[in-house]
């Protein structure tokens, strides 16, 4: 079955199966801004929060996400698979790239242009 | 004989999430031989052309990464010798009994500026499955998946790699074939260190983190090998990092890949020889990414930030 998982940073949505990682269907997009890494839950990169959905995830590296991670619902993309449609918000690593390839500005620049 | 002391690095535990998946990769991928499993746990291997016991130990754990790699010294007199010697030089050396691998006799280990353990052993037991010895054929039998003939080498990220140089080269007599140079100052950024003719045997990039695995490589014999480790990996749907390229540095011939866990691996094959009486060669930054990957003349970040 597919569903749909929305990139909140950027506002992009792509199709997932539930055979699929959620990095795989990311990879899926092409974009240039997707910093793949190991894609075996052991490098940390693909740091992406959960915000609503529900998904079945396999073990991740304890050094790249804590139990406090976890209870977050901040996990490794290359590891999580859907289980229904998804929100989620990059975070570490990918942010940065992920919004440069979005053309989004930084927060705090476009905080900043709104005090000037 | 002429090479005396460190052989090369023989045995390396990594940490696995997941021992099928990692049992998988390393046998049918890799092609390295099991060797035996132990009530622990760990599951020993070895790639078709080693006599020891084994080389590669896999632990399942909670993080993945690299547990230590130890290197194998010519006698036991050398690993009473030398102990003194890294004491002496400001590390702190711990004892690791018999036994405590199957086949292997006691170890030494201690823990580099670096973050990472290190150790010296001189006793294993031969490997049932060896290379043959007498009017030897090529090989016993056709290796399986890639083919892996051997644990080669390993990169480290961490930092004080000026310190590890200085280590290995003082006090194991260990040379440094090639290096990049920082963009500023007379620091290196990645230094290649070899107690052997092999361009490397270990090597670190300066990184803030200690202690982690950038690659652990296995040699195979030549470019068509490599080429056939590319088709593996993609029948398998194994994790690409990059390649088939060179490297500049050292000339081998590479694919990068990761095992079920996220550990980097690397098949190579090539590389020139060195001798200890050769100029150290020198990358300056603005030259690494043809230092690193010579066909594509470019880094990508991966090579810089994903790591175990
Ligand atoms: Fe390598």
């Amino acid at each position: 079955m597919r569903h749909r998982v929305t990139i909140e940073n950027c506002n992009e949505t792509y199709p997932c199966s539930e055979q699929q990682t959620l990095l795989q269907g990311m990879e899926q997009l092409g974009k240039r801004g997707i910093p793949v890494g190991c894609r075996g839950g052991g490098c940390g990169i693909c740091r992406v929060q959960v915000t609503s959905g529900s998904f079945l995830k396999a073990k991740m590296s304890r050094s790249v996400i804590s139990e406090a991670d976890e209870s977050k619902r901040i996990v490794l993309a290359c590891r999580c698979t859907p289980t229904s449609d998804l929100s989620i918000s990059v975070v570490g690593k990918m942010e940065k790239a992920l919004r440069a390839e979005c053309q989004i500005e930084p927060e705090d620049e476009v905080s900043v242009a709104a005090v000037g | 004989m002429a090479f005396k002391g460190v052989l090369r690095p023989g045995l390396i535990q990594i940490r696995v999430l997941n021992m099928d998946e990692a049992i998988n990769h390393y046998q049918n991928i890799l092609g390295l031989n099991i060797v035996s499993t132990e009530a622990d746990g760990r599951v020993y291997l070895k790639g078709w052309d080693e006599f020891d016991h084994h080389s590669v130990v896999l632990r399942q754990a909670e993080s993945a990464g690299l547990d230590y790699v130890a290197f194998k010294v010519d006698s036991n007199d050398y690993l009473r010798e030398i102990e003194p010697k890294i004491v002496a030089w400001g590390l702190e050396v711990d004892h690791v009994p018999a036994g405590e691998q199957p086949g292997v006799g006691p170890r030494i280990g201690f823990t580099l500026p670096t973050g990472h353990r290190i150790e010296l052993y001189h006793q294993i037991d031969m490997a049932d499955d060896h290379p043959g010895i007498t009017n030897p054929d090529i090989y016993p039998r056709r290796p399986e998946g890639m083919g892996a003939s051997r644990f080669d080498h390993l990169l480290c990220y961490g930092p004080n790699i000026g310190k590890a140089r200085e280590f290995f080269c003082e006090v194991l007599d260990f040379y440094q074939p090639e290096k990049v140079d920082l963009p500023e100052g007379d620091g290196s950024l990645a230094i290649w260190l070899t107690a052997s003719n092999k361009a490397h045997d270990i090597a670190f990039v300066e990184h803030e983190e200690p202690g982690k695995l950038h690659h652990v490589a296995f040699l195979l014999q030549d470019w068509n090998e490599v080429g056939a480790a590319a088709d593996i990996i993609s029948i398998n749907d194994v994790s690409l990092d990059i390649g088939p390229t060179r490297h500049g540095i050292t000339r081998g011939q590479t694919i990068y890949f990761f095992d079920p866990s996220g550990n980097r691996n690397e098949v190579y094959a090539g590389g020139y020889t060195a001798y200890p009486d050769h100029p150290v060669r020198s990358w300056d930054f603005d030259h690494v990414g043809k230092g690193i990957f010579y066909y594509e003349r470019a880094l990508n970040d991966r090579f810089l930030t994903v790591l175990t």
